[in-house]
């Protein structure tokens, strides 16, 4: 026997609405996390992340050790999956310590709270935000969009570069927006390829002078700045893959053509007016545009013009002549 | 987009760079000659150059916005950018149409069409409009005042109880529907055609010959139930597969109990004495009257009764009767008892005469007809 579960407060409603499917997704969340064994570098390389991305609530930093996660081992992500639909997070990043990893990262998505991908990075030569000052007075500003810069042909060539730089631009980039303002581009990650590692540092962008309509670019380091080993990586099967690369179907709202919307009027159309022929129009008749009215008036203005070609006096004369006849009609009225 | 995944070759040397402006993502495949040949160089130098080839991209990629049509704002400056063109992967699966209710694919085929009706209605009892649902609606049932009597009403059956109950029955009906549809919807495409708010979930064991219960089933009775489920095979799941995480079984069923195979508390003697005290007591005729079996016999033999033993029936009789007598006497709380239970049932009828009568006092509806 079945029964339909509701939610019991419109509040829970709202939080399973939220989570829903959409064609439009929400920007991703991270879900950051530990397993028994870690160093204090691997816990402050998770602060920091969970530092840069901690705005509007897009991080999840749980601080207890977690002994049942093993991400790349068979049945040993059934406890990280069950946290991704618990805290609707679809990014994880989960740090371990071992004699064989040290100082281990793993970096993933989730497609529908199962693991979609994951890579596996070593960190070395670790500098947190608070040994480099986090950029100082040119500190980027929370959950500003980044900028990311990558450096080498290992990018396009190996497939391990290529899936690591697929996981940096998802976990970093933030929302998906359609204008910029110029002067919010504020923050960079850089990644530069060197042998099997990969440099990964976080910098703040100042605009300078350069005397063109172009600023020049300065960085400041503002770290996180880390060395990362790609070690072992899991990607995802090509069913999964082309599940979750479907894009949403192009809306089938038309566009409405000559309508729009106005801040104050609300919806303001334009409409189609015929052209007007004025000619064929009918219009009140008026005793001055009478046929014989505008013969006689004809008649006159050629008999004054003849007159003009006589004397310019007389013209003056008649127009002195008409000046008190006004006079005498408006006192009549 | 057009734009969005450009490859140039600017005037500096370095290399070609790959755009992606919608994710502001700047790439170049070609190292810097200076980072090949940094291995002579300190640690804090190496950063510096590492800072300096991101520069160089961040400054091309800031180029190229600076130069893109914007408009002004009092912010700064706008510029819209193009879709990103790396295609990053869903969170979620696209979203599922909902599925057609029965009633949607019935009108469907028979060509009926959803009529729009307006939100007020004029409710002629009250002379003014109302709403068609919810709160202060329309001819709503629980604001009649009385019920006209009709001549098939049965006597002594309460109106208003009998529209309440039929308006239960509509929900329930109605409520069984929307079930059965999410079920539907639910095996046709799976977990994603429900709507999101909802979800489908077992209220007790599906054990067949029992009857459902109500209550909603218990943490402990799945568990109770599952483990009995896990051991119901040949080897008694001695050799299934447990699923990572799986516990063992928390009740297990009664088991056979085997005598020891060594003695030592006398059990097994006494059982078998116990067996032949059975067996001997057939055969035991110590405690036999022969006078009593012999007259028995003759009885048998000859079908008739003697008279002494119709006379031991007829005291028989009389003892019966003596007892009946006697118990009738006896209690002296029943004689009042009767009464009192007549009282009772006679009290019960007025009050079943009078309830819609109280009922309609509760609720002001004093004048109702009947």
């Amino acid at each position: 026997m079945l029964r339909i579960v509701k939610p019991k407060t419109k509040r829970a409603k709202r939080e399973l609405e939220k989570r829903a499917p959409k064609l439009e997704e929400n920007s991703k969340k991270l879900l950051l996390l530990h397993g028994t064994k870690t160093t204090a570098n691997i816990k402050q390389v998770l602060s920091d992340f969970y530092h840069l991305r901690k705005e509007g609530g897009k991080a999840i930093k749980y601080t207890k050790k977690n002994d049942a996660i093993r991400p790349f081992e068979g049945g040993g992500e059934t406890s990280l999956e069950f946290l991704s639909q618990k805290t609707d997070c679809s990014l994880f990043a989960f740090g371990s310590h071992s004699k064989k990893r040290p100082n281990n990262l793993v970096l993933g998505r989730m497609f529908d709270h199962k693991v979609y991908d994951m890579m596996e990075v070593g960190i070395e030569n670790f500098k947190s935000i608070e040994t480099l000052g986090g950029g100082r007075k040119a500190a980027p500003q929370a959950g500003s969009k980044p900028c990311f810069a990558f450096v080498g042909e290992k990018f396009e060539s190996d497939p391990k570069f290529r899936h690591f730089k697929d996981l940096i631009v998802d976990f970093m980039r933030g929302e998906v927006v359609e204008t910029i303002n110029l002067q919010g581009l504020d923050k960079v990650f850089i990644c530069i390829a060197v042998g099997d590692k990969v440099v990964f540092k976080h910098c703040a962008v100042r605009f300078k002078k350069s005397g063109t309509k172009v600023p020049r670019v300065e960085l400041i380091e503002a770290g996180p700045s880390m060395d990362m080993i790609l070690r072992r990586n899991r990607e995802p099967s090509a069913d999964l893959r082309k599940e979750a690369m479907r894009l949403a179907p192009k809306s089938s709202k038309k566009k409405i053509k000559n309508v729009s919307t106005d801040s104050l009027a609300g919806k303001v159309g334009r409409m189609y007016v015929p052209s007007q022929d004025v000619g064929e129009m009918a219009l009140t008749k008026m005793k001055g545009l009478k046929r014989e009215r505008r013969e006689a008036a004809a008649a006159k203005a050629v008999s004054k013009q003849d007159q003009s070609e006589s004397g310019a006096g007389d013209v003056a004369m008649g127009e002195a002549e008409g000046s008190p006849k006004k006079k005498l009609k408006s006192n009549g009225a | 987009m057009a734009t969005a995944m450009d490859v140039e070759t600017p005037m500096d040397a370095g290399g070609e760079y790959e755009l992606d402006l919608g994710n502001l993502l700047v790439a170049r495949a070609r190292d810097p000659v200076r980072l090949s040949n940094g291995t002579a160089m300190t640690e804090e130098e190496r950063d510096a150059e590492y800072v300096e080839s991101g520069r160089e991209l961040v400054q091309e990629l800031v180029d190229r916005l600076f130069n893109m049509p914007s408009t002004v704002d009092k912010a700064g400056r706008l510029v819209k950018l193009p879709k990103p063109s790396l295609q990053l992967p869903r969170e979620k699966p696209l979203p599922k149409a909902r599925p057609m209710t029965k009633w949607e694919s019935f009108a469907q085929t028979k060509g009926i069409k959803k009529r729009k009706r307006s939100k007020l209605e004029f409710d002629e009892g009250q002379e003014e409009w109302r709403r068609r649902h919810g709160y202060k609606r329309v001819n709503d049932d629980n604001d009649i005042p009385w019920i006209e009597a009709k001549s098939g009403d049965e006597p002594g059956e309460d109106p208003f109880a009998k529209l309440k109950e039929s308006k239960k029955e509509r929900v329930a009906k109605q409520e069984k529907n929307q079930l059965e549809n999410l079920k539907r919807a639910a095996k046709q495409g799976g977990k994603g055609a429900l709507p999101s708010t909802l979800q489908l979930a077992a209220t007790s064991l599906a054990i067949t010959g029992s009857k459902q219960s109500s209550q909603r089933v218990s943490k402990t009775d799945l568990g109770d139930a599952a483990g009995l489920a896990s051991t119901a095979t040949a080897s008694i799941g001695k050799f299934d597969k447990k699923l990572p995480g799986e516990k063992p079984a928390k009740k297990l069923g009664k088991h056979r109990k085997f005598l020891p195979v060594v003695d030592g508390e006398g059990k097994e003697k006494e059982l078998i004495t116990n067996v032949m005290r059975k067996v001997l007591a057939e055969n035991d005729f110590s405690g036999l009257d022969v006078n009593k079996a012999v007259r028995a016999h003759n009885v048998e033999e000859s079908g008739k009764p003697s008279s002494k033993k119709i006379g031991g029936k007829k005291r028989a009789d009389g003892a019966f009767k003596k007892g009946g007598s006697r118990k009738g006497m006896s209690p002296g709380g029943k004689p009042g008892r009767s009464p009192g239970k007549a009282a009772g049932r006679s009290e019960k009828k007025s009050s079943f005469g009078g309830k819609p009568g109280g009922k309609a006092g509760g609720k002001d509806r004093k004048g109702s007809k009947r």
